[in-house]
């Protein structure tokens, strides 16, 4: 028999709030964390918005010496690391120690890192490049740094799947508990690309929105004026748990993490197909995995990120998998409120499914004031609504034609 | 400030250490818990600082506080 995960910890540092409490009462309160770019000079830039982290002080978490040399993906990743498991209660002792992992996925890793070298050495030679340039680049730095602090010696691997990052490492995590491998597994993803290159680099996609001028009406996914996303930065992790670990102990218990699918589209480099076949092949992979039907599904929260394509084609997927159910089952994009954290936003959004299970909230999808054509669901528009549910879905694609989904279930001890 | 002094700033920038901890006998690895890399990051510090270029296998005699003080002082530094 499958050996049963649990989430029992949950820590955040999004563009909504500095812990995973303060952006889920924003969230449900339908904030938009969206400003004006102020981590650079975004004067001659077609996008002048980003959701950006706010008034956070690294030294509540680390020491100089390390906000001096880690890049923010590290910094955000042992901030919201330290959260979840003082949320859980929980501290590595030497007897679990070996049992105990880390999976954080990151889509970039240190990009203000490297962009900082790049122009160190071109300014000042090769010899004045920092010796922590490339463990602060390196996207599976955050995983490190974190089993170094809490002593985690178990399993320890690093999703790089684009948008998709944090899911695919909670999907990790959870099929290495599962299979017997460690029993506690923090997991999550961290993101901290709203730099030059980041920004400048996706506008020469065309994927950003450009509404400059209205920044907390940017990010509208369903909406018919969507005009792309708004990169957003941040970390999510929760902690992992067998359930026997987890019961032993004490441990409260969130929700029980009961299915993963994960497929390719096998497509496009960036672009979905039409119908997106492959992110309904990627929920359908998760309903077989846990055992449920698809019309056991009561939420859905949607990668929705507010570009054109992507709402469209999920929307379609939505309904090609869950047919007539489609339209009773609830679906938001909370990335209208926190923008697109890239690899970050696998993580949060785990955490803000699993708060809608344990507290009977569903956030909303703000700025959808008229929907697109054929995205025709219920979308939870602009309000929160209060409503128990059993089952929740968190839904995240990448660049590369990832598609990773996870299920989320109220826990019963039975 | 003397040498002395602004090389025990520099250190206790560098490595977060005290002043108390900052003995001139203190040895970086040893006493003041840095590793290869801190050395590294905080020899490139120092030559920023003194203007200077100190090459590796200087670096490899530079074990602690008043090595920097002697091998500044040697360089002819102030």
């Amino acid at each position: 028999m499958k050996r049963r995960v649990v989430v029992t910890g949950l820590g955040a540092l999004t563009p909504l709030g500095n812990s995973a409490q303060e952006s889920w009462e924003s969230a449900i309160a339908g904030k938009s964390g969206v400003g004006p770019i102020t981590k650079f000079d975004c004067t001659s830039f077609n996008t002048k918005i980003a959701a950006e982290i706010k008034n956070f002080d690294p030294l509540q978490f680390v020491d100089k010496k390390e906000v001096r040399r880690y890049d923010d993906f590290i910094l955000y990743a042992l901030a919201a690391a330290e959260m979840a498991m003082a949320d859980a209660a929980l501290t590595v002792s030497p007897e679990i120690s070996t049992r105990t992992g880390v999976i954080i996925g990151s889509a970039i890793g240190g990009l203000a890192t490297m962009e900082h070298e790049k122009e160190v050495l071109l300014k000042s030679g090769p010899r004045k490049i920092s010796p922590f340039a490339i463990p602060a680049i390196l996207p599976n730095l955050a995983s490190g740094l974190v089993s170094i602090r809490f002593g985690a010696k178990g399993p320890i691997n690093c999703a790089v799947t684009a948008c998709a990052a944090g899911t695919s490492a909670i999907g990790d995590a959870y099929k290495t508990i599962a299979h017997g491998d460690a029993d506690i597994i923090i997991t999550g993803g961290t993101e901290a690309a709203i730099t030059s290159l980041g920004v400048g680099a996706f506008n020469s996609m065309r994927a950003l929105s450009q509404r400059n001028s209205e920044p907390q009406k940017a990010s509208r996914p369903f909406d018919k004026d969507r005009d792309g996303f708004v990169i957003g930065e941040g970390s999510g992790i929760i902690i992992l748990e067998e359930l026997s670990v987890a019961l032993e102990r004490g441990a409260r218990i969130y929700a029980e993490l009961v299915g993963y699918g994960c497929t390719s589209d096998a497509f496009h480099l960036a672009a979905p197909p039409p119908g997106h076949e492959g992110a309904a092949r990627s929920m359908l992979a998760a309903l077989n995995d846990a055992g449920l039907s698809a019309t056991d599904i009561d939420y859905i929260n949607a990668h929705g990120t507010s570009t054109p394509l992507n709402d469209l084609y999920e929307t379609q997927a939505v309904k090609t998998l869950f047919k007539e159910h489609a339209y009773k089952l609830l679906i938001s994009s909370t990335k209208s409120m926190t923008g697109h954290m890239l690899g970050a936003t696998g993580g949060v959004e785990a955490m803000f499914a699993v708060k809608a299970l344990a507290e009977g909230v569903i956030p909303p999808t703000i700025n959808l004031d008229n929907p697109g054509p054929e995205c025709d669901l219920d979308y939870v528009a602009n309000t929160a609504r209060e409503q128990e549910i059993n089952t929740a879905m968190s839904s995240t694609f990448g660049f590369g034609g990832v598609n990773a989904v996870l299920i989320f279930k109220k826990f019963h001890d039975k | 400030m003397t040498l002395e002094e602004k090389v025990i700033k520099l250190v206790m920038e560098q490595l977060d250490v005290t002043r108390d901890e900052c003995v001139l006998e203190a040895s970086f690895i040893d006493d003041l818990g840095a590793d290869s890399l801190d050395l590294v990051e905080l020899i490139m510090e120092m030559e920023e600082v003194f203007n200077l270029e100190i090459e590796d296998d200087e670096l490899e005699k530079i074990r602690t506080i008043k090595d920097v003080v002697d091998f500044l002082k040697f360089k002819g530094v102030k």
